[in-house]
Parts: C-alpha cells; structure tokens; sequence
C-alpha cells in the first residue's frame, strides 16, 4: 500500500506519464506563433524581390534578428508537438512509429539548428 | 444466430460535414506547413551562403511551380493560423455553440482567403514592379 495521496499520483502523470506537460507547451508555442509568425510574413513584404545586400541588412537588424531567432525555436518546437500527436493517433506499427517519431525529432532538431546558425551567420556578418 | 448490432460510422459512409473537414484540415495543413519549412530553410540558407548562392535561390523562387507551391502554403499557413486561434478559443471554454461552431468555420475559411489575396497581391506587385 502506498501512503502517497491520490493527488499526489496523479500530478503531472495520466497515461502518457508526463500529464499536461506537452498539451501546454503545444498551446504555449501556438500563442508565440500567432504574433511571431504574422510579424513575419508581413515583415518579408518589405525584402520580396530585394537584392542580397538588401535582406542581409535587413536580417541584421538587432530587432529582426532576435524575432526570426524566437520565430525559428516556437516554430520547430511547435511543428515537432504537432507531428507526434499526428504519428501518435494515425500510425499503429510499433517499429515504424519509433522510426517516425525519431525522424521527426531529427528534423525539427536539425531544421531549428540550421535556422539560428544562418540567422546569426548573416547578423554578425560571418561570410 | 448473431443478431446484427449497431456499429459506429465508419468514414467512408459518414458524410462529411463543415466540423470534420476542418478538423482534418488543420492536421492536413499542419503536415503541409512542416514540409513548407523547407523552402523557408533553403532561402535563410541561401541568404547566409552569400551573394551568389542567394541570387541561385531567386532564381528558384522565381519559378512559377514553386510560387504556386508557396501561394498553396501561404493559404495553409492563415487556415492554419486562423482555425488555431478558434481551436484556442475553444480550449478557453468559448464557441462551443453549434451556431458559433459553424460561424466561426466559415469565417476562418473566409478569412484565411482574403489573407492570402492580400499577401499575394503585395508578393505580386512588388516583383512586378521589381522587373
């Protein structure tokens, strides 16, 4: 018998052993997406069709640097969330869910690295 | 003898409704958008690479099976968006009125239109104006 109350249990479990954990940060990145993602594509309007010199400066701006690298971390986090429940609910196959959920998480990882290394390379003007 | 029982719908004989197909939609959209980061990637990476790298990239862009790709992905990121904000709303414990529910669907679908008429008529005028 354990002495441990059942609130006790059951915080921060359920059947996925990590309770509202991902449920929230799913949400979380969505609301850091609304605002990041719309300053974004509005913003790219002013640099659709500019000449390189034109979008490095641009990207080198310190206020548009820091926004595409929150833009690059809510977006991958969010995007790797979205694509396990998805795995999660559609695809029943032990090994091939692991192989899915592995790729996923690859992805999101490399894709998030490869954003920031780019941004930062273009900001402090590495070429 | 087995008597036959009721069984739950099964899709393909479950006609569609407004509900569901934006239900799946979202998933859908959310699949595409992943997939869409990249072109994202390879334009940032482009940008990094230097000047002639990136004018490699333009000419990709300019392509009009690659715009059509990004007009496609631009409308999945307002659905994306917009149908998000009323999945937030609901989460909040508002619009779950069967009215509300079809209200807002039809004004997310609406809405992420006009976004993508409006970002794609800057996107136009400006590489028009451009060459």
């Amino acid at each position: 018998m354990s002495l441990r109350s059942e609130l006790g249990r059951v915080k921060g479990l359920g059947s996925a052993k990590e309770g509202v954990g991902h449920w929230k940060l799913q949400r979380l990145t969505a609301i850091a997406l609304i605002v990041l993602s719309l300053w974004f594509v509005t913003a790219l309007m002013s640099v659709v069709g500019a000449p390189h010199a034109e979008v490095v400066a641009w990207v080198g701006e310190t206020h548009v640097t820091v926004l595409l690298l929150a833009l690059s971390l809510a977006l991958f986090w969010h995007l790797q969330l979205g694509l396990q429940v998805v795995i999660e609910d559609y695809v029943h196959t032990p090994w091939l869910q692991i192989a899915l959920q592995l790729a996923v998480r690859t992805f999101a990882a490399l894709g998030a690295l490869l954003a920031i290394v780019s941004i930062l390379k273009i900001s402090l003007g590495v070429n | 003898m087995s008597r036959s029982k009721p069984l739950s719908p099964h899709l393909q004989v479950y006609r569609p409704q407004l509900t569901s197909v934006l239900s799946i939609t979202h998933r859908l959209t959310g699949i595409a958008l992943s997939a869409g980061t990249v072109l994202i990637l390879y334009w940032l990476v482009s940008a990094a690479g230097g000047a002639d790298r990136y004018a490699a990239a333009q000419t990709f862009f300019a392509c009009w099976l690659v715009k059509l790709a990004l007009a496609a992905w631009t409308w999945a990121f307002f659905y994306h968006l917009c149908n998000g904000i009323r999945h937030l709303a609901w989460d909040a414990g508002y619009g779950f009125d069967l009215k509300q529910v079809y209200r807002s669907g039809y004004a997310v679908v609406l809405a992420s239109l006009v976004m993508t008429g409006l970002i794609w008529a800057c996107v136009l005028s400006k590489l028009g104006g451009a060459a």
